[in-house]
């Protein structure tokens, strides 16, 4: 990759530096990589993710500077946080409702996967890295709600990680060991302080072969269709540099309106209790972006199957790109497709919503149709879906798509 | 067309997971009271506050802890406005414990601003026997770890209800009758707006006129609770007035530079479109 | 073709100053998110709470002496006996190894006098942190070779155990590695009997 016109620097001393550390090639390779022409502002939330990441670690360093590890000092040390450190109860809530806000733009990035095929043949690893990622930042998030050691903090904890005395022969020996006693207690509390530290660079690495499985075969974009020339291109920067940019600083007003005007809306009151592991809350209730998670795993009556259940909705993800047999990438040319899109995401919000709730009466009913319904959208309607489905004709070119107002004549390939 | 559907989908999402205003475990809604504090706009009345304090300091200090507050804090921006003279006066009527002295034994001292305020009672143990079993909480976070009432959209239309759960509770004993006085419990009272079920080992901490005020404000039960609610919701939130104007001029900023850029990229995109 | 020119000019005027507005909008806006992360490691409300101390003098009684913690630190409080003052104001500063007072609470360059070694005329209180100037050990009270003696005891002068520095009665550097007379620091009388440090 050397001998690019625009990264070849001028001076002296830039090119001594080159020839021993070509940095130069990746940024260069970065701003004029050529992206589809058409994307949306669908596109812009993998640009958002990495700044959430980016403000998450920031912020999480600078609250570890004042952060205690200990059972007896932890809920006090955030406390600490938010009355005595300069601007501590700044950096609190924005790690606090970044986090949310992090899920949020996730779950967007998502479903603009799903609806646009973004997960089809060559993408497919692609794919696989993100859902990942989303596995390595449901933990990070889970262990970080528990180190200012609330009542939630500690009694969320207790309920996720007793699950794993579901698993069969070494439940038990396995729930000791994340323990590191008989109960949730301070050895729990050091290690999760530690992995909630490391997990966040783990989540550089795989967002780093995140970006480069994703330039090797280059964006997805809304209709789907490859890209045939440079026609249906622009350079990264400034066209994207500058969109992604507006995009983030429209995102960042709605992280700043939680964070200065509603910093507790996304939380839970409770948590301003501090841990007691005699008293146990009126409702275990996770962080919102679990509720739908939630929701499946009380649904199934039995608890190693309710455990199954919980993680085979996100396992299945892995698999999605060989589920939907689907010629056809994008949703905009699948109007069946479309339908069960929209269906599928008013099934998530809804399992969100029972997560909520109760496990009693209607809601667990509603809960087992619609964890039954997750399924069958994964393992039956997909699949059948690309099988019997007649697509609309695509679009001769991402150019034509964006420049031309040609009828689309060319049958779906 | 998707923007609309999917903002569409976002409302009903948001509707459904809204639910009633009820309240947990036949908890009764709290009564919804106005404060100053309230709204983006919304900041702490300082003679409220300093109402507030006294009726903490001569009713409710006798059985609750306020531990994450120290004294220099009522001489802090944003609070009741008490000089760092005043604070230290303050301080000084209290007693806390230090050591331990050279002879190894722990001794009192009267406050000083940099200390905590002191726990009425050594230990949860002492507390709860001297207290018919029930610990009275720290009233430091109180107006944070309750909720008045349940339902997203209710918290985003009327806030998650701290300050006014614990109004309610003060203003909310009622005398029961018939069935509920049959299963009434052994030194408890009635209160339909207690969180953990309605029978509170508390007894009705105020009467009218027990706290008289320096300037002469109102001090019926509903004067005092809406004061004391209030005072609490500033130890619970001793940087909501610095939060909210720094939210403001946040937010004109981040708009402001979101037109720029909107501006930048539509000047940049017009040359391929 | 002139105006063609011209329009292109103002084009590019007003293209770049739109990217320059918006530069630095962005540019202001970087340098105030970036403030609270830097000023989060500055001292925080509860040390700063702790940046004065106030000590009352009345529980110590002559030839007795307290040692407090102060940001940190500890700091010696010596009620000196009449015997100590004489002794320490029959020094001439300039023979001294140090010769400067190296007390925040005169003018700086003063000599080290004893009477520069106190605050006003309240020459019997010694206030000085009790952390030695050669490489920060806690120098031990009523030793050294510049302390009065009385048959077998010893009464003021400061020894430091770590490298052998020698202190006389006013807390100044008589023998030994250290560069500098005990430190003096920030100090008022509130009355006689109440001083508030820092």
């Amino acid at each position: 990759m050397s001998g690019h016109p625009h990264s070849q620097p001028k001076s002296a001393l830039g090119r001594w530096f080159y020839e021993r550390l070509p940095l130069s090639d990746l940024t260069s390779h970065l701003m004029d990589y050529p992206t589809p022409r058409n994307l949306n502002y669908w596109w812009t939330f993998g640009g958002i993710l990495a700044m959430m990441l980016v403000i998450q670690i920031v912020t999480g360093i600078v609250l570890v500077m004042h952060y205690t590890a200990h059972v007896d000092m932890a809920f006090a040390s955030v406390e600490h946080i938010m009355r005595d450190v300069n601007y501590g109860w700044l950096l609190r809530y924005l790690h606090a409702n970044g986090a949310s806000m992090f899920f949020v733009a996730v779950y967007i990035h998502i479903f603009r996967g799903m609806y646009y095929g973004s997960y089809k043949a060559p993408r497919e690893v692609l794919w696989m890295i993100g859902v990942l990622i989303y596995l390595v930042m449901m933990a990070t998030a889970f262990m970080g709600y528990v180190l200012p050691w609330g009542q939630m903090s500690f009694w969320g904890a207790k309920v996720i990680t007793n699950l794993f005395s579901a698993i069969p022969f070494f439940g038990e020996a396995i729930t000791t060991w994340l323990w590191g006693g008989y109960a949730v207690d301070n050895p729990t509390l050091n290690r999760f302080f530690s992995l909630h530290y490391l997990l966040p660079f783990v989540l550089v690495g795989l967002v780093v072969l995140h970006i480069w499985s994703l330039h090797v075969p280059g964006n997805n974009n809304p209709a789907g269709i490859t890209v045939r020339g440079g026609q249906d291109t622009l350079p990264f920067h400034p066209y994207f540099t500058m969109k992604d940019s507006f995009a983030t600083v429209v995102f960042l007003m709605v992280l700043a309106a939680f964070v200065f005007f509603l910093p507790n809306y996304l939380g839970h009151a409770i948590n301003y209790q501090e841990a007691d592991p005699l008293v146990t809350p009126a409702h275990i209730v996770p962080e919102w972006y679990y509720l739908p998670f939630y929701a499946i795993l009380r649904a199934i009556p039995d608890k190693l199957g309710g455990v199954v259940a919980m993680f085979g909705s996100i396992l299945i993800l892995f698999v999605l790109p060989w589920l939907d047999t689907s010629r056809v990438r994008s949703g905009t040319y699948r109007p069946i497709f479309k339908q069960f899109f929209w269906v599928f995401v008013i099934v998530c919000i809804g399992l969100g919503y029972l997560g909520s709730k109760p496990p009693e009466g209607a809601y667990v009913i509603w809960a087992r149709i619609l964890t039954a319904y997750y399924f069958i959208h994964f393992l039956v309607i997909l699949p059948l879906l690309g099988l019997l489905e007649s697509p609309k004709p695509l679009p001769p070119s991402i150019a034509d798509a964006v420049l031309s107002r040609k009828k689309p004549t060319v049958p779906a390939e | 067309m998707k923007l609309l559907k999917t903002l569409g989908l976002a409302a009903t999402g948001l509707a459904l997971i809204a639910g009633a205003g009820l309240a947990a475990e036949g908890q009764k809604e709290a009564k919804d009271v106005s404060y100053s504090f309230e709204g983006p706009f919304g900041h702490f009345d300082k003679g409220q506050l300093q109402r507030g304090y006294k009726v903490y300091k001569e009713v409710c200090a006798a059985c609750h802890a306020m531990k994450y507050v120290s004294f220099r804090n009522l001489a802090d921006p944003g609070g009741p406005g008490f000089s760092p003279e005043q604070a230290k006066a303050l301080a000084a009527t209290y007693t806390v414990q230090d050591g331990p002295g050279e002879d190894g034994e722990m001794f009192e001292r009267p406050g000083i601003p940099s200390d905590r305020f002191p726990s009425p009672f050594p230990n949860d143990k002492a507390a709860a026997n001297a207290n018919g079993g029930a610990v009275p909480p720290d009233l430091s976070l109180i107006t944070k770890s309750r909720a008045g009432w349940y339902g997203t959209i209710e918290h985003l239309i009327h806030g998650i209800g701290g300050p006014e759960y614990v109004f309610s509770v003060l203003t909310g004993y009622e005398e029961p009758h018939g069935e509920l006085k049959a299963e009434q419990p052994e030194g408890k009272y009635y209160n339909p707006y207690f969180a953990s079920g309605h029978w509170i080992s508390m007894a009705p901490p105020l009467v009218d006129g027990q706290v008289t005020f320096d300037d002469g404000a109102p001090n019926t039960v509903a004067d005092m609770s809406r004061d004391v609610s209030a005072f609490l919701a500033w130890t619970a939130e001793p940087k909501l007035e610095e939060r909210k104007s720094m939210g403001f001029a946040t937010m004109i900023y981040l708009a402001v530079l979101a037109l720029l850029l909107y501006l930048v990229k539509k000047k940049l995109w017009a040359r391929v479109h | 073709m002139a105006t063609a020119e011209h329009a292109e000019h103002a084009d590019v005027n007003r293209r770049d100053f739109l990217y320059i507005a918006t530069g630095a909008v962005a540019a202001v806006g970087g340098a105030l998110a970036v403030w609270p992360l830097i000023n989060q490691m500055n001292p925080d409300a509860s040390v700063l709470a702790l940046a004065t101390v106030e000590v009352d003098l009345s529980p110590i009684a002559a030839g007795q002496a307290i040692t407090l913690k102060w940001r940190g630190n500890p700091v010696f409080v010596r009620h000196r006996t009449p015997a100590e003052i004489e002794a320490a104001k029959a020094v001439n500063p300039e023979e001294l190894i140090d010769p400067l007072a190296r007390n925040q609470n005169v003018p700086e360059g003063s000599l080290a006098t004893d009477q520069n070694r106190v605050v006003g005329e309240k020459e019997s209180f010694l206030v000085m942190m009790g952390v030695c100037t050669h490489l920060g050990c806690v120098p031990i009270g009523n030793a050294g070779e510049y302390a009065l003696v009385e048959g077998s005891a010893r009464t003021g002068g400061w020894f430091c155990p770590c490298h052998g520095s020698h202190y006389d009665t006013a807390g100044r550097i008589r023998k030994g590695p250290a560069p500098e007379n005990l430190a003096i620091p920030k100090y008022e009388y509130l009355s006689d009997t109440l001083i508030r440090i820092g």
